[in-house]
């Protein structure tokens, strides 16, 4: 289990991670998303022991991350701008992680020779982008960790890829509860893989739950009304968001499916229509609550 | 077995939930036939597997599955009129809750069952 508490990182006066708290169950795979210089990289970074937090706890099934070499051989972070020692060969990296990881696991890593197509003599910096991803999640996947840390990690690889890299994350959640923290900003690649999201803004947790219960928890709802019924209407919801388009009254509202359901048919309107959201939408709607708007260039 | 639709805005352990229902109800997955195992898949359709087992223990409260420790989820024996019921009962909601839309008020409902109901009778005497 990850447990951060109340955890805070100033670089230079800027504050990148701000008195944020933040679990993450064992075997569960968590999304973490955020805004742009949001502080997902930072928080990361002090997860894997990379920084030192300014104040707080971080802790990896209740011991603490930093300068704690335990941790770090279960624990594995695969950064945004991978590293691979210059001159150096596929075969030779992964003898540097054998002797660096003491559960490193040559079988594995002989198997997934099948799954990654790549020439184990070939030298890792004179691959191409995409293929440096692919080397770095066959040595990251056969160190066997407990914890992985993945900071924007599907970027640069081709769908054929995509899926089969998520394949070998969900069989080791499935296989021996690997707990996965991914952050991202593309949405629609962590919908399908995610248990749990947490949305971050300027350093801080916006909102930690169940992708599921987020999902079920936000409507997107279209009616039309009969005349002079709007304000009534809107009262008598929670809302995040609403748009008039004509005669169509598009809200996104919050609340239990069945009791917004009664709200709206105890108007009787003409049409209603009702979705669950997107992450996508719900990620767009929840930051805009908190003034990270998506406007048109018309409005600006 | 399975097909699921990532790009659907449908949680996937409710897609989940349906499929099983569906092949329980339509007798593809016999009673007492085992479900795949969690593991199984997982790998299969590259999902997550806290999902899956969200979808299972769903199953399970819905009286569609049993669990046996240690070895998996197993298909409920299923009561036939039970099941024609509540799918009747769904479609009923359906109809009513169009025929709302419609404007038609409760009273038009009710007289519309009470001549069904009157209707039978007749037959009955004859």
């Amino acid at each position: 289990m990850i447990s951060v508490s109340q955890v805070s990182k100033e670089f230079d006066g800027e504050e990148a991670v701000q008195d944020l708290t933040l679990t993450v169950k064992k075997g569960s795979i968590y999304g973490l998303l955020g805004s742009n210089g949001a502080g997902k990289t930072t928080l990361l970074k002090i997860l894997a022991g990379i920084y030192r937090q300014d104040s707080g706890y971080v802790t990896i099934d209740e011991r603490k991350v930093y300068e704690n070499p335990d941790i770090q051989q279960r624990s594995l972070f695969l950064p945004d701008s991978l590293y691979f020692f210059p001159q150096t060969t596929i075969r030779q990296m992964a003898n540097f992680y054998a002797s660096t990881y003491e559960r490193w696991n040559e079988e594995r890593f002989q198997q997934l020779a099948h799954v990654f197509p790549i020439d184990m003599k070939r030298k890792v910096q004179r691959l191409s982008k995409g293929m440096q991803r692919q080397v770095a999640f066959w040595l990251a996947m056969s160190s066997m960790p407990d914890v992985l840390l993945l900071d924007e990690p599907i970027d640069g690889l081709d769908a054929v890829m995509r899926q089969k890299v998520k394949n070998l994350i969900v069989q080791d959640v499935a296989d021996r509860e690997m707990t996965v923290l991914i952050s991202s900003h593309n949405l629609r690649e962590v919908e399908d893989l995610c248990d749990h999201i947490g949305i971050m803004h300027h350093g801080k947790l916006l909102l930690e739950r169940d992708l599921d219960d987020l999902k079920s928890d936000i409507h997107k709802v279209q009616v039309v009304l009969k005349e002079g019924e709007e304000d009534a209407f809107l009262e008598g919801l929670d809302l995040l968001y609403k748009e008039r388009r004509g005669s169509i009254l598009l809200c996104i509202a919050r609340g239990e499916e069945s009791v917004v359901v009664r709200h709206i048919r105890s108007f009787r309107p003409v049409v209603f229509d009702m979705l669950p959201l997107t992450l996508e939408e719900i990620f767009v709607y929840e930051l805009g609550g908190h003034g990270y708007a998506v406007e048109t260039l018309m409005d600006a | 077995m399975i097909q699921l639709d990532i790009r659907s805005r449908q949680p996937i352990y409710e897609q989940l939930v349906e499929k099983f229902k569906e092949l329980i109800v339509y007798d593809v997955l016999h009673a007492d036939e085992q479900l795949p195992s969690v593991r199984q898949l997982a790998k299969e359709l590259t999902i997550n597997p806290n999902t899956i087992q969200k979808a299972y223990r769903e199953l399970e409260r819905q009286n569609f599955t049993y669990s046996v420790p240690g070895r998996g989820s197993f298909v409920a024996p299923q009561e036939k009129n039970e099941q024609k019921v509540n799918e009747m009962k769904d479609e009923l909601r359906k109809l009513f809750s169009e025929a709302l839309y419609l404007g038609l008020q409760k009273e038009e409902i009710l007289e519309i069952l009470h001549s069904v109901e009157s209707f039978d009778g007749e037959e009955d005497q004859k």
